[in-house]
């Protein structure tokens, strides 16, 4: 893959912690911090943002239905039909 | 003359010129993250333009507006660089552009900021802030594109050359600026911008652009061809209802 | 599909609650939300391109800013759906190939051309207007990423709105040929904004399933009568009339019955028949394809570094 995926947090105030707002593709750690800034803040001052690679994220979520799954800590977006969708499927 | 309105009228024509070359890589930018982030240089270099523009309406004293000086003038009355109405070409030609002027405007607009004109001074202080982004935009292009693949390389040499003639221009000094007391005289400039600029052409691996015959005129109202058009398009609107408000 | 899967997938559903990335949930569901998220992104960024055709002409500076800033907000809404769409694990370049190659789709309202200053209003006021009828519902989507990008989104709408109205209600106030513009606006996209809505209820086949699951709030029809209502009244204040003679305000109903458009056009412009179709894909297929050497040296500039450090 040739633009890794990157999930974005913001702190919008002094005071309040870092939330997840999104998610975006840049190529490296300092394009994904300045694209973040350019989507997710339009030029806001004061803000904090962190960028961090989706896959670099290990989740567990014990409200999440996940009971079918290996309860272990896991991927952010592991879902049990996980899959690339493959040429020419109509509708997806 | 007023030397005043003469001199806004450079830095707004600037803008101005700039920002209509750069708003044009909107809906066509690589990917839709340099669409956002040209969007916002795009709007920065509009702002200023507007402010300036505005400002050297006031100082002419003749009841124009920013419209007035945007719409309805003609390309013998702009002063812009010539740098700023070129072709933005492929993107590296743009980043390149953006590379040269932006880090000008940066130099410039941290001088204008000490400005006995308070409204200069004001417009400089915002400005300053929104520019060194765009240095820094400009910037990690450069990198990647000097330091990507053989193509972005080809490119991105092409581009620094394809600008480097009309880079001269931005610190030419004349009459007026040198008797402006409130004026920065853009000569003062031209080392550390060199310097800067070849900091990140080394950097990129790139080789430094060779001195050339260096491009002049747009102070004067004496532009390139690129300029018809562009206002064309620009005022076509506008002065198809003369008088209107929109 | 795991038995019990099914039963607190629903449960959720039903108690209006949120599923999220992590929850299993059936196949059609989760293919349904992918196609539906995905064309909304598609519909953003490819309605960058009738509202950009206007940038380097706006009339007035300020009109010139505020239009780069809406379309870049198109940008960034495409960016926020193109990511609610990969947390149900697929990928942005998969789905941008997917919209290059035609098998996906966008807004067919995006396929009409914008040929004066004066439709730049007309988009503000009535495709954004009836973006917004379709939109608010989302927010209580029951797939927990789309319904904050749709929270996010319009919020920023909010100002997309009001200033294509703003447009119209200046040229409105004008000079004679302004007027006329305004007017003439209204005229070509009147019935497409209807058509925005999709088919009538009764040649509808996906929505009972899209109910049931909470994707779909309203049916189409009551969206479009909502819009209706809310748009006359607009056009009266402009001063410019609806082209439509068969409306009429229902006093014992409190609605605008109207005629309803056309829907003949709206199944060519679909399938790929409309003013734009090929202008609007060649130009997104182009921009993509140009940007490509740009895209590759970027990560080839980052595996550099990568290698880097690592030798550091």
């Amino acid at each position: 893959m040739i633009e890794p995926l990157w999930e974005v947090f913001i702190r919008s105030r002094r005071g309040l912690s870092h939330t997840h707002v999104g998610s975006l593709h840049a190529p490296d750690a300092t394009m994904a911090l300045r694209n973040a800034r350019d989507v997710y803040t339009r030029r806001q001052e004061g803000v904090s943002i962190w960028v961090v690679r989706a896959s670099d994220i290990t989740a567990s979520s014990p409200d999440e239905k996940d009971e079918f799954f290996d309860p272990a800590a896991d991927k952010v977006y592991r879902h049990p039909t996980f899959y690339q969708v493959p040429e020419g499927v109509e509708h997806l | 003359m007023n030397d005043l309105f003469t001199y806004t009228l450079r830095l707004g024509d600037d803008a101005l010129i700039s920002a209509q070359r750069t708003a044009e890589w909107i809906a066509a930018a690589p990917q839709l993250e340099e669409d956002v982030a040209l969007g916002n240089i795009g709007l920065d270099q509009l702002g200023q333009a507007r402010s300036l523009l505005q400002y050297a309406g006031q100082v002419e004293g003749d009841g124009r507006t920013e419209d007035d000086l945007a719409y309805f003038r003609d390309e013998r009355d702009f002063l812009n660089l010539q740098l700023c109405e070129l072709p933005n070409g492929d993107f590296a030609h743009s980043m390149a552009k953006l590379l040269y002027f932006a880090t000008y405007q940066h130099l410039l607009y941290e001088e204008l900021r000490n400005s006995p004109d308070e409204m200069l001074a004001g417009v400089a202080g915002k400005a300053v802030k929104e520019v060194a982004y765009h240095v820094d935009h400009a910037t990690q292009w450069v990198l990647r594109l000097g330091d990507g693949t053989e193509e972005s390389h080809r490119r991105m040499q092409a581009g620094l050359e394809a600008f480097w003639p009309y880079t001269a221009e931005m610190f030419e000094s004349d009459e007026l600026v040198r008797r402006l007391a409130v004026a920065v005289d853009p000569s003062t400039l031209q080392d550390e911008w060199e310097r800067l600029v070849m900091a990140v052409i080394d950097e990129s691996t790139c080789s430094r652009p060779e001195s050339s015959y260096q491009h002049r005129g747009g102070r004067e109202g004496r532009h390139t061809e690129h300029l018809g058009y562009l206002l064309a398009e620009l005022q076509h609107v506008a002065r198809s209802h003369p008088g209107a408000t929109w | 599909m795991l038995a019990g899967m099914d039963d607190s997938f629903q449960a959720t559903i039903d108690a209006d609650g949120r599923i999220e990335p992590r929850d299993a949930m059936p196949d059609g569901y989760r293919k349904t939300l992918i196609r539906q998220i995905a064309q909304h992104a598609h519909s953003e960024i490819i309605g960058m391109q009738p509202e950009g055709n206007w940038i380097s002409r706006a009339p007035s500076l300020r009109r010139k800013a505020i239009l780069m800033a809406k379309v870049q907000d198109e940008a960034g809404h495409g960016l926020y759906l193109y990511a609610a769409a990969e947390t149900l694990g697929v990928d942005r370049a998969d789905l941008l190939d997917l919209l290059h190659s035609g098998k996906q789709k966008y807004s067919s309202i995006f396929n009409y051309p914008t040929l004066t200053w004066a439709d730049i209003g007309a988009i503000g006021w009535l495709v954004d207007g009836a973006a917004i009828v379709n939109q608010v519902p989302l927010c209580r989507c029951s797939y927990g990423p789309y319904a904050r990008a749709m929270v996010r989104v319009c919020k920023e709408e909010s100002f997309h709105q009001r200033q294509g109205f703003e447009i119209l209600y200046t040229l409105c106030n004008g000079t004679q040929a302004q007027k006329a513009m305004a007017q003439d606006a209204l005229d070509r996209w009147w019935w497409p904004s209807l058509m925005m809505f999709g088919p009538p209820d009764s040649a509808s086949t996906h929505s009972e399933q899209s109910m049931a699951w909470g994707i779909k709030r309203h049916s189409n029809d009551e969206l479009r009568q909502r819009f209706v209502d809310m748009t006359v009244p607009q056009a009266d204040v402009l001063g410019i009339k609806v082209p439509d003679e068969g409306l009429r305000y229902d006093e014992e109903t409190g609605h605008y019955s109207f005629t309803e458009p056309d829907y003949a056009e709206l199944y060519e412009v679909v399938k790929g028949n409309g003013p734009c179709n090929k202008q609007r894909l060649a130009h997104r297929v182009k921009a993509h394809e140009d940007g490509a050497w740009v895209r590759e040296a970027a990560a080839a500039y980052a595996e550099k570094q990568t290698l880097k450090e690592g030798a550091a």
